[in-house]
């Protein structure tokens, strides 16, 4: 009996994870029509409905169901039709290990941290092949930029989180956050500055979105994509803005700690990553894209020697705390 | 950075020249084709590019996709109708293409055209000045990856187009001037509206300016990106905006004054030339920003006249059939782009002989061979957004 209960829990638990993961990006990616379009003058979607366009992205959903499937003739087929499920899945994977509250989480690892690292990082490739095997030469600068693009925010994110994990004396999530006081928002606050850039970075979202870079590369490593593949590479870059979110929300923003913590946890976790989902739109309104080069200096030259200091820092207020 | 950057291609081109890899990296070269449809390229214009990887090692203009015999067409058509065909090339600034043939017909009538119609078009050309900059000013940060200052700009261009709409009907190919002055008169009530137009956009072009002037990313992508040399610029015929941005201080409304600007821009008048000698993609933007003010600053004083000046026709009248007597001359005038030049041959017929169009962005684009090789492929979107402009111009 007891390992049909067993069952019944993980599916459930698995359900809710890909609801949330289906339905938060979607949240994520209305928020960024209106914000955006209020932030340039406009309305943006007004009608699709009823109330201030609230279903856009259902409508659009449903357009790009119905779009053509597209693989084109020289295409290497099978790596093309698989990389936008390589992209979007390691997020999903990693979704399910993100707490919203000490007891609302998907699947509480003990290395929670290291695991959603290590997901997300697969990410990339589904990116790599979808460039490669488009057979064209914008998606193949478009790749070749995200692999450049690769080097230079992996290392000063790692670093990043490793502070946290220091600071809190465990690799679980759960963990780091119960540790979190608001004294980190001053003592881990280089690391998140440099958390928040590579995951920017990583996002390919403005200013770092030149494996995309519309004006530039077409549309970069999407080029070729259409309908549902492509839907599914927008579905990954919105899932993975919820995602970092929620990261930096649990690792720097202390996650469910607030007013009426035990009941509402999960809503200031929410909130907490809703504000910075809206700052990464904010960014994306506000600024130009960079260079490539110029992102590998601003890594190089700037989050990496950031990302150690703040490991010293960080080792050195553990040692005087304890 | 830049020194290994500099190294680095020196290293590459020499790889080049051999034709195999120089001891590291074997590297193939690509051809690559930007255009004739490609976002960066606004229309038609196609770029057959060679790249080492982003680099690019050739770069080649191919034009004539959007060519529609404008000179031929112009042959087979009376002075009015040329009007209509001559406002198109250049189609975000239509009013001082108008402006260059009619003021080469009534040159070559010796028309006198009345005090009033002078002063207005003035005022139009330089509205139409600031129209076509406010859309530059918002599709080059566009081509930069930055998708809000182009909401700004053509908030700004609304207002604009809103008083030149009530004027002229049109939005965009106005057809409102004619041989011996405008189409109509000016609307009771317009130049208030006009005056307000402008003070609307001058309050709120700074809010344009601040998403542009002063960012770190945007001064990375344009400082001392695109370089175009003084020398280059004088041999290639470069002119406009692009020209002034790498130091050459010639603007026609000053150097060679048509309409009213030869008192606008003498002393005391609200006109000057906004030179910069960076030459580099900012410092056209910023010519380009600077001379947006200017000229809203001489359509203001254009305004002004026209409220003193004594009510009086705004046209001349016409003969039914207009023959221009024989002869030739070349009338050219300072469009937003650059030279906007007209070369009328008349037989004495009611079309011309031969009116050959000089366009700017014709010779702006003619330059990007010498601009291009060396670049990445970001630094070619950074320039060729830099050099402001307009396909149909450059194809006629």
């Amino acid at each position: 009996m007891s390992e049909g209960w067993n069952v019944l829990e993980v599916v459930l638990r698995a359900v809710a994870v890909l609801a949330a993961f289906l339905v938060l990006p979607l949240l994520v990616g209305q928020t960024e029509h209106k914000v955006m379009a209020h932030m340039q003058g406009r309305l943006g979607p007004m009608y699709a409905g009823g109330f201030h366009g609230w279903a856009q992205l259902v409508a659009d959903a449903v357009k790009f169901i119905q779009k053509e499937d597209i693989t084109p003739a020289r295409a290497d087929r099978g790596v093309f039709r698989l990389a936008p499920f390589v992209a979007l899945i390691p997020y999903l994977v990693a979704m399910a290990v993100v707490p919203l509250s000490p007891t609302i989480v998907g699947a509480d690892v003990p290395g929670s941290a290291l695991l959603v690292l290590a997901a997300t990082g697969v990410g990339i490739i589904g990116t790599l092949m979808g460039g490669w095997a488009s057979a064209s030469k914008y998606s193949m600068l478009g790749a070749m930029r995200a692999a450049a693009q690769l080097v230079s925010y992996e290392l000063p994110m790692v670093l990043a989180v490793a502070s946290v994990a220091l600071a809190a004396g465990t690799l679980s999530m759960v963990g780091i956050a119960e540790a979190w006081t608001p004294w980190w928002l001053l003592w881990q606050a280089p690391g998140a500055f440099v958390f928040l850039v590579a995951a920017l970075a990583e996002l390919q979202r403005p200013p770092f979105d030149m494996p995309i870079a519309d004006s530039e590369l077409v549309f970069g490593i999407f080029t070729e994509y259409t309908g549902l593949r492509f839907a599914f590479f927008l579905l990954a870059e919105y899932a993975g803005i919820v995602l970092f979110s929620l990261i930096f929300s649990v690792l720097w923003l202390g996650g469910w700690a607030g007013p009426f913590e035990a009941g509402l946890g999960w809503l200031w976790t929410i909130l907490k990553a809703y504000a910075i989902a809206v700052l990464m739109i904010w960014l994306r309104v506000s600024w130009p894209r960079l260079r490539e080069d110029q992102l590998q200096r601003l890594a190089w030259v700037w989050l990496v020697p950031i990302a150690l200091l703040q490991l010293a820092i960080t080792a050195v207020g553990v040692v005087m705390m304890r | 950075m830049t020194e290994t950057a500099v190294s680095h291609r020196s290293s590459r081109q020499r790889a080049l020249t051999v034709g195999v890899g120089a001891g590291g990296l074997a590297t193939a070269d690509m051809v690559l084709n930007i255009g004739p449809q490609h976002p960066a390229t606004h229309g038609v214009l196609r770029l057959r590019i060679v790249v080492d990887g982003e680099r690019i090692v050739t770069a080649e203009p191919i034009i004539g996709y959007m060519h529609r015999g404008a000179e031929k067409l112009f042959e087979v058509r009376d002075y009015r109708q040329i009007v209509v065909l001559a406002n198109r090339h250049d189609w975000l600034s239509a009013f001082s293409n108008e402006l260059g043939v009619v003021l080469g017909v009534e040159q070559m009538l010796g028309m006198e055209v009345p005090e009033r119609a002078v002063w207005a078009r003035t005022a139009l050309a330089e509205l139409n000045r600031v129209l076509s900059h406010l859309m530059f000013l918002g599709s080059y940060p566009l081509e930069l990856g930055a998708i809000t200052p182009v909401f700004y700009a053509f908030r700004e261009r609304e207002e604009l187009q809103a008083v030149l709409e009530e004027v002229s009907g049109g939005r965009m190919h106005y057809m409102f001037n004619r041989v011996g002055g405008l189409k109509e008169d000016l609307p009771a009530g317009w130049l208030g509206r006009v005056d307000k137009a402008i003070v609307n956009v001058r309050k709120r072009l700074p809010s344009l300016e601040h998403l542009l002037v002063g960012n770190e990313i945007l001064e990375a992508r344009t400082k001392g990106v695109g370089v175009l040399a003084r020398e280059t610029a004088l041999s290639y015929g470069v002119s406009g905006p692009i020209a002034r941005a790498s130091g050459v201080d010639v603007d026609l409304r000053r150097d060679a004054p048509y309409l009213a600007y030869g008192e606008l821009f003498g002393p005391n008048g609200p006109g000057r030339v906004v030179t910069r000698e960076a030459g580099d993609s900012l410092a056209r933007l910023e010519v380009l920003l600077e001379q947006t003010r200017v000229s809203l600053d001489i359509a203001e004083a254009c305004l002004d006249r026209l409220i003193q000046l004594q009510p009086g026709p705004i046209n001349v009248k016409l003969p039914k059939v207009l023959k221009v007597p024989e002869g030739e001359i070349y009338c050219a005038t300072e469009n937003p782009l650059g030279f906007n030049g007209y070369f009328l041959v008349s037989r004495g017929d009611k079309t011309p002989w031969r009116l050959k169009l000089r366009s700017a962005s014709f010779n702006n684009v003619a330059v990007l061979t010498e601009m291009l090789p060396g670049q990445l492929i970001s630094d070619m979107v950074s320039i060729l957004g830099s050099m402001f402009f307009v396909v149909g111009d450059v194809d006629k």
